[in-house]
């Protein structure tokens, strides 16, 4: 159980902040603390691809130098070719997409605070709750009820 | 104004460094850790710096928001453009190979994967300038009356 | 803890130690993001949760994502959503007893699913595993012979998945599109230019501008309004009466109409 648990122990912390993440996303009621959440969800997607990616003793996916380009090319490469195969290096391609992922994620992000800031602007608030009310109060009535009711 | 004098001051000295460190990431990518997506997001925290130090409007007139909107489209147009570039010599879409005869060297791989690079740092750096400027310059015109906490 | 991988053959170093510390405080980051009440801490704390996991991913050898996760996630991230912030609310309500039962629920039925499913997947750090044996560690066979740059990720990133990263391009270029639609460059998007007894009025495209620009029309609506406008309660509704308003209305009389009852009219 234990050694079952310490294989596997960067699942277990990525579930954890995965979960972390969808709480805050389904209960939070404010839009921003919601963003956050679902960044934190995001940033555990990245450690699930990233530590996947490890390999026990590894180093990071840059080939140990010999590379002199001027001068005898075939020498350099053979040799930097050799060496790639003794050194343990960890695996590159969830690094390249997580490396994209992550600018593409902020991006995104700021589409959706702008969004939130958009909201802000027509109901005067960002807490879903009272999102809803308003909204209610604008479908059944068709009178501005919920937003002259409360002044909070 | 004064508060700020020895951020301003350090600031000033070090903006320009950034810059110059995120042109080192860029150009240094293919050897170490780095990459256009890197030296972008490096850039644009540099602008950003300036902004926050000496207000946007100062920002806005060392880098017009002009040039953010077409540094968008440059970089993605010269990403693509590298491409048809490839295109034109033959290839296919996005094989860098014959850009350069020096095949043994790959110097063609070298090259087209810093011209790839470059379009990336444009794009990313001057979208990332352009969010901060488009909420940075947003007017909070309900803000006053939020004080109550 | 230690002493017990030691037992079973897991090598405890000094990389374990670092990631139990890492991980502990991310899941103490991750704990205090859900029960903070402050926006300000809130915003804080999530560029703490990237910074921490910069370093673990340095732990991880993934220097690149590092790199990238500590300018972006800690950097950038964090200077956009006090930019938000700014723009919105300080302080977040209470998840209340009853609002957090259910996400609670599903949230720990999914975790208990996903944790029966963790025995099946491949080992920390196993070269074996089907992820480690693919075409990932293709790459740094064939980098040195074909793209010839010691750094592997970048060749991937710019070479042999240059398509991919085109697309990502793109991606973030249409992301920034997205956020200049909504707010402008210049911060002034959807955002009337000019603004009458409390209602926005575009001078350039709203049809009721050209109506309010006749000085006869002013004065009747300017008074009373105003005030109504400048109580809080009431300010709510106004931009979406406003934003409703310049599209339908035409004619001079239907826009005289409307403006007093701008605020009133349900949404459609």
């Amino acid at each position: 159980m234990l050694s079952e648990f310490l294989s596997h122990f960067n699942y277990i912390v990525v579930i954890f902040l995965m979960m972390t993440g969808l709480y805050v996303v389904f209960a939070a009621d404010n839009l921003i603390k919601k963003l956050v959440g679902l960044s934190v969800f995001q940033t555990s997607v990245f450690l699930l691809y990233i530590t996947m990616g490890k390999v026990s003793g590894g180093t990071p996916p840059i080939i140990e130098k010999s590379y002199d380009s001027h001068g005898d090319g075939h020498g350099g490469y053979g040799e930097a070719a050799g060496k790639a195969a003794e050194v343990l290096y960890s695996n590159p391609l969830p690094h390249v997409l997580i490396l994209t992922a992550i600018v593409v994620g902020v991006a995104t992000l700021a589409v959706g605070l702008a969004l939130v800031v958009r909201i802000r602007e027509v109901y005067g608030t960002i807490e879903e709750e009272e999102i809803d009310r308003i909204n209610y109060a604008f479908n059944v009535d068709g009178v501005d009820e919920a937003a002259s009711g409360d002044n909070s | 104004m004064n508060s700020h004098m020895i951020l301003r001051v350090v600031g000033k000295f070090l903006i320009p460094l950034i810059v110059i460190f995120g042109l080192y990431v860029h150009f240094h990518g293919d050897f170490g850790p780095g990459g256009g997506f890197q030296a972008g997001v490096i850039v644009a925290a540099a602008i950003i710096l300036y902004a926050l130090l000496f207000g946007l409007k100062a920002c806005k007139e060392a880098v017009p928001p002009s040039w953010i909107r077409i540094g968008m489209t440059l970089g993605v147009l010269f990403y693509v453009g590298t491409g048809v570039f490839t295109w034109l010599l033959g290839a296919s879409f996005l094989d860098f190979d014959p850009i350069h005869p020096d095949i043994d060297h790959a110097m063609g791989q070298h090259i087209g994967i810093i011209l790839v690079e470059i379009g990336v740092l444009l794009t990313v750096a001057t979208v990332m300038v352009a969010i901060f400027y488009a909420f940075g310059s947003r007017q909070p015109e309900i803000m006053d009356e939020e004080q109550d906490f | 803890m230690i002493l017990a991988a030691a037992e079973i053959g897991v090598h405890p170093s000094a990389t374990l130690i670092l990631d139990i510390g890492l991980m502990a405080m991310l899941a103490v980051v991750g704990i205090a993001i859900v029960r903070m009440r402050s926006l300000f801490a809130v915003v804080m704390l999530q560029g703490v949760y990237s910074l921490l996991c910069a370093t673990w991913f340095v732990s991880l050898d993934a220097v690149d994502v590092a790199f990238t996760e500590a300018a972006v996630g800690a950097g950038i991230s964090t200077v956009l959503m006090l930019g938000a912030m700014l723009l919105t609310d300080r302080n977040t309500s209470q998840i209340t007893m009853r609002k957090s039962v259910g996400p609670l629920l599903i949230v720990i039925l999914a975790g208990a699913a996903l944790l029966y499913a963790v025995p099946d997947m491949p080992d920390y750090g196993d070269k074996d595993s089907p992820v480690n044996t693919g075409v990932g560690m293709q790459y740094m066979e064939t980098t040195p012979e074909e793209i010839k740059i010691p750094n592997v990720v970048t060749a991937v990133l710019a070479s042999y998945r240059s398509y991919d990263t085109m697309g990502e391009t793109v991606v973030v270029f249409m992301a920034g599109l997205g956020v200049l639609l909504l707010l402008g460059l210049n911060g002034n998007a959807g955002r009337w230019k000019a603004q009458v007894n409390g209602q926005d009025i575009s001078t350039d495209y709203a049809p009721v501008a050209e109506v309010l620009k006749s000085p006869g029309d002013a004065p009747k609506i300017t008074p009373d309004e105003v005030k109504a406008d400048a109580e809080p309660p009431k300010r709510r509704g106004r931009p979406k009466g406003s934003k409703n308003k310049p599209k339908a209305t035409t004619s001079k009389t239907a826009a005289k109409k409307k403006i007093p009852h701008g605020k009133s009219k349900g949404r459609q």
